[in-house]
């Protein structure tokens, strides 16, 4: 579903992606380690359309699609979880929600089915239907977020640290819901720092170090690396 | 009694037009994070605009609609010339061409039509006055309260419950990620230049209506209210916007009825020192808002 090659990206002088290239195939479930800094979250958002690449190549299903609009990576299927969640704080839960379906606010019928849906899966935004989102709390923003960005009915998800800050029985239910979703034949690329729990769900991982890939493999092969640590902790 | 209406009818209809004026500034702040320092030459635009098409004899209403689309066009104007080319550059770059497109359009006044100050059409319905419980008052000011409460209305029906509008109000708190969900950016920054245009058009028919007259330099005002009431009210919120607008009113109104004929030509002083005390108060503004992300 994506490709990504030699994939550079940086703020200013800041060089965060330094020619990163992985794949993400259909219905897989890939893994972006690294210690903080190591340019995951800048990868991410380069993919999402957010960051523009200053070199390499993004391919999405195929298309190339290098330095093409947030708008437009939306509209071809990519839905984007960032690490700030970026809850709109003034807008009630509902209308979140609704804004996630931007790109298909025409097919009522569809968005208000998958509106139930969403409701269903998470009760707590149910119960919180019409209060400003700025007022939940950081657990239920991050349902909030997900729920937003499955409104848009994607092929490929980008999480990035959906666990960060959250009481462990929250990151618990979060995982188990991250499952649920891959096993609808959603793609997802996920970024944590919680490696050991995202190499446990994971077909695939990278080791992101100072911007490059400094290892890659099936989830068991670096979960057994030895020097894991030493990489992930940039020693 | 009969004073106290009096206020009350001059206070709401000078509020009324505070409010639409600084609802109009903040709408684009709230997105950009850049403040339309040509803002105010909306109004002058419309006022030209009516006194150009005055001597067609079409009715007023046709006339009043013709010049506040014209004042929604050069919003969408400003946008085109003054804050697209520049806008992913920096704060100072947008101040600059504002300023710039500002002035531009004052010296096209003052060459192509002239400094001195042009008469505009008006209906008579605006120099007439009415007695309310005793109180004789010009039913510009009641048709200005009325305005303001329908165009409020609206806008918060807008800004409420259609998609464009919760759109506009999820930029206005994180740009980047309203993109990330597939609204289009410059979608969402038209509309809100297109909404100040139609504000300060609306506005403008009773702010000119007032003066009777149009010059190059008359936006100058507006913007400063709308500033000062935005500033006031909390840079970051609609309500506040709105809130500041009537305080603001509430201010000038009250001085102009409490403070004594020799000081009165001193007003602003005395409007201006409890803005400060507000300011020193409430450093943010009346409203806060909602925690905003970085500048777009």
């Amino acid at each position: 579903m994506i490709k990504v090659s030699n994939l550079q990206a940086g703020y200013g002088a800041v060089r965060a992606v330094r020619g990163v290239s992985l794949t993400l195939g259909k219905g897989e479930l890939v893994t972006v380690l690294g210690a903080n800094g190591a340019g995951k979250s800048s990868l991410m958002l380069t993919i999402a359309g957010a960051l523009k690449p200053t070199g390499g190549q993004v391919f999405f299903d195929g298309k190339d699609v290098t330095g093409a609009t947030p708008e437009r990576m939306v509209r071809l299927g990519l839905a984007m979880v960032p690490e700030t969640r970026d809850v709109f704080p003034d807008l009630t839960v509902a209308e979140n929600l609704r804004l996630g379906a931007y790109i298909r606010r025409k097919q009522v019928d569809a968005v208000q089915a998958d509106l139930e849906k969403m409701y269903e899966i998470f009760p707590r935004l149910k119960e919180r239907e019409h209060q400003a989102g700025g007022t939940l709390s950081g657990g239920e923003q991050q349902m909030l977020v997900i729920a937003r960005a499955m409104m848009s009915d994607p092929k490929v998800l980008l999480l990035d640290e959906p666990s960060l800050g959250l009481a462990p029985n929250l990151v618990d239910q979060i995982f188990e819901m991250i499952l649920e979703l891959k096993a609808t034949g959603l793609s997802i690329l996920l970024v944590e720092q919680n490696a050991s729990k995202a190499l446990q769900i994971a077909d695939r991982a990278y080791v992101l170090r100072l911007g490059e890939i400094a290892a890659e493999g099936t989830a068991a092969e670096i979960s057994e690396a030895s020097d894991l640590h030493a990489m992930y902790l940039g020693g | 009694m009969v004073g106290l209406i009096q206020f009350i009818i001059d206070f709401l209809s000078l509020g009324g037009a505070y409010a639409l004026m600084a609802l109009g500034l903040v709408i684009v702040y709230g997105i950009l994070k850049l403040v339309n320092f040509a803002y105010g030459e909306l109004i002058m635009v419309a006022g030209y605009t009516l006194y150009l098409v005055g001597g067609t004899g079409m009715p007023w209403i046709f006339m009043a609609i013709i010049a506040i689309l014209m004042s929604v066009l050069f919003g969408i104007l400003t946008d085109y010339v003054a804050f697209r080319p520049v806008r992913a550059k920096s704060v100072t770059a947008v101040l600059i061409t504002s300023f710039a497109f500002s002035t531009l359009l004052q010296n096209g006044a003052l060459l192509f039509i002239s400094p001195r100050p042009r008469n505009i059409p008006l209906p008579d319905i605006f120099t007439e006055t009415i007695e309310i419980a005793g109180v004789i008052t010009p039913i510009r000011n009641l048709l200005t309260i009325a305005t303001a409460v329908i165009s409020l209305s609206l806008f918060t029906w807008l800004m409420r419950r259609t998609v464009i509008g919760i759109a506009m109000r999820a930029a206005a708190t994180h740009f980047t990620m309203a993109r990330m969900l597939g609204v289009p950016a410059n979608l969402i920054i038209t509309s809100a230049f297109a909404i100040s245009g139609l504000l300060a058009g609306i506005v403008s028919m009773f702010w000119l209506g007032r003066i009777g007259a149009v010059t190059p330099g008359i936006g100058l005002e507006p913007l400063l209210i709308a500033f000062i009431a935005t500033v006031i009210g909390g840079m970051r919120s609609l309500q506040g916007a709105v809130l500041g607008g009537f305080l603001l009113a509430f201010i000038d109104t009250g001085l102009n009825y409490t403070l004594p004929q020799d000081l009165l030509k001193f007003r602003d002083a005395f409007t201006f020192s409890l803005v400060i005390l507000i300011l020193l108060w409430r450093p943010e503004g009346l409203l806060k808002g909602p925690a905003s992300g970085q500048r777009t």
